[in-house]
């Protein structure tokens, strides 16, 4: 043998790699850089100019923009802090409390809003909702976003968890902490980086949600990504390329910090 | 997806007793909020469509009978099979499966590549990997869409270059709607596999190299089969959410690309309006996810005993 073989390199494994990286990245790149076209027309570029994001805050759009972000924004909050808190408690549930009866099966039901398909759940809720007498609006929006929000919050809180060891809370309890002290005092703040983690993805999660909040919104009630479809259906105009690039950093701004404080209470250990 | 250990993982009892208690609001929330619709949605696809959406309280198996059997414009013909929702089912399974083929051909490698980087850069690039799929969907769809179309980007590009030298019409082709899955769901590939290469031990492959294998064939009779679970994972979690996507097909494809997603939104939002028979359809849909996901889970208590 000539040279030692390396048993870790494939030839063009890394060229595949860059171009995964190219496939996803190239459209919304693409979109961010004609977001600041000075160009009416979508096609040519015509300099650059931010005059896309002032007609998204003032435009004639501007309104209907601002209703559906605070739609979006409110809901999301709300959706994400309800589902946080019921994961949190799923998550000592599961990890602190040793074996009870249907423990296996609250985990599968945790995990149900994953593998059912989105479009199966949105007309479920729709169907639900109507059924019952529940007129759709932005409640049904947050009862349906808090739901399929809880797996995604419950993921990282349950992470976090398997690496916390109970024998802090047992020194805790030998020292005469009731159950509430040792947990509200001593694995609580041990799990904040988990619970802000899952907290950021279920606001992401709700933040981006367009085909249930299609089904399940009234008349009149627009969350951002349901107004965008609206004006996309008519063509991509440059004020709908601001409005996603915006929605665009919202998202990897909320990802990268949720990212960096579970890495921050990673190493913390 | 699934990084949540099995019940039994923590042995931890140090709040004994409080479990159901904890557990209370999952129940709550998740049984009456997706249990529940479920179920009615089953009893709705049984019921009678009333014209301009909603249902009459009659039983019947009108949705699925309308769905499997022509029996004429009357309804008095003897039924022949109905090839029209079959078929759209079928090109669903495909444009699902092809979309599950790309990605595992460039999620594989980028798996592999990352897997085979130092330890303290992978993270660096897995969180380049996962960041565009918490990006909304749908402006990552809209983004395709302005980027493939025939005046677009990608065009000016080519033409540019002198690559192509008239443009390409992808926007409406079945291959823009299977671009446009693979580009939704590709992180679910890269990320399982990515954890079964991690794991895998490279002293079978020096093994294999000291037995005159060379790279290629150590892929495919050692490395492969031992990551297998992996890409089963990946596979599952790239093709379950294809079948049943609605924004690649709706805003990429056209009337030629129809797929499950948009049979089923057209019966609530669109013209068609019919209740029953959606319902039906999101049943049939549901039924073979749960089939697919049942069979790998099978599967995988097989191989673990």
């Amino acid at each position: 043998m000539a040279a030692p073989i390396d048993i870790r390199r494939f030839t063009g494994f890394r060229a595949l790699t860059i171009l995964c990286l190219v496939v996803l990245y190239a459209p919304l790149v693409i979109v961010a850089i004609y977001s600041f076209n000075d160009s009416t027309s979508i096609t040519r570029w015509g300099g650059l100019s931010f005059k896309w994001y002032f007609d998204v805050f003032s435009g004639p759009e501007a309104p209907k923009f601002r209703a559906a972000a605070i739609n979006s924004f409110t809901i999301a909050l709300g959706a994400a802090t309800c589902a946080t808190t019921i994961a949190t408690a799923a998550a000592v549930a599961m990890h602190r409390t040793g074996r009870f009866r249907g423990k296996t099966a609250s985990l599968a039901l945790i995990n149900l809003p994953l593998m059912v398909p989105e479009i199966v759940t949105a007309v479920a809720s729709l169907i639900f909702f109507i059924s019952i007498g529940f007129k759709t609006g932005v409640m049904t929006i947050f009862i349906a976003h808090l739901v399929f929000c809880i797996p995604f919050a419950y993921l990282p809180i349950s992470a976090r968890m398997q690496s916390i060891p109970d024998s802090y809370e047992q020194a805790a309890m030998d020292l005469y902490a009731t159950p509430w002290e040792a947990f509200r005092l001593v694995l609580l703040p041990l799990m904040v980086p988990g619970i802000l983690s899952g907290f950021l993805l279920a606001f992401i999660i709700s933040l981006d949600d367009f085909l249930i909040t299609n089904f399940v919104k009234g008349a009149g009630i627009e969350t951002l990504p349901t107004a965008i479809f609206g004006s996309v259906k008519q063509g991509v105009k440059p004020n709908i390329m601001a409005i996603s690039t915006l929605l665009l950093g919202v998202s990897v701004v909320l990802v990268t910090l949720s990212w960096f404080v579970g890495r921050a209470g990673q190493s913390k250990r | 997806m699934a990084g949540a250990a099995p019940g039994g993982a923590s042995r931890s009892e140090i709040y004994r007793g409080n479990g159901p208690r904890l557990m209370l609001p999952i129940w709550v929330f998740i049984g009456i909020f997706l249990v529940m619709p479920v179920v009615m949605m089953a009893v709705h696809s049984f019921l009678t469509k009333e014209f301009r959406g909603g249902v009459i309280w009659e039983f019947t198996f009108a949705a699925y009978d309308q769905f499997f059997f022509d029996r004429g414009l009357f309804g008095d013909e003897p039924p022949k099979i109905e090839w029209t929702y079959i078929g759209i089912f079928w090109r669903s399974i495909w444009q699902a499966g092809l979309a599950t083929v790309f990605s595992l051909l460039i999620g594989f490698p980028t798996a592999w590549f990352i897997a085979t980087r130092k330890p303290n850069v992978r993270p660096g690039w897995l969180f380049l990997i996962t960041i565009p799929y918490w990006v909304n969907l749908l402006i990552r769809t809209v983004s395709m869409k302005f980027l493939i179309r025939d005046t677009g980007p990608l065009n000016e590009f080519l033409l540019w270059s002198g690559v192509i030298s008239e443009p390409l019409s992808l926007v409406n082709t079945n291959f823009a709607v299977q671009l446009g899955l693979f580009y939704s769901y590709l992180p679910f590939m890269v990320l399982p596999v990515y954890a079964a290469v991690e794991r895998y031990d490279f002293s079978l492959s020096e093994a294999a190299a000291d037995l005159y294998s060379d790279n290629w064939t150590t892929l495919r009779l050692v490395i492969l089969p031992v990551v297998k679970p992996g890409i089963v994972a990946g596979c599952i979690l790239v093709f379950v959410p294809s079948l049943g996507a609605f924004l690649a097909p709706d805003l990429l494809g056209g009337a030629k690309t129809f797929m499950i997603g948009s049979l089923i939104e057209e019966q609530f939002k669109g013209a068609a309006g019919n209740w029953p028979f959606g319902a039906a359809a999101a049943m049939i849909l549901l039924a073979i996810v749960l089939g697919v996901l049942l069979l790998h889970a099978h599967a995988q208590t097989r191989v673990e005993r």
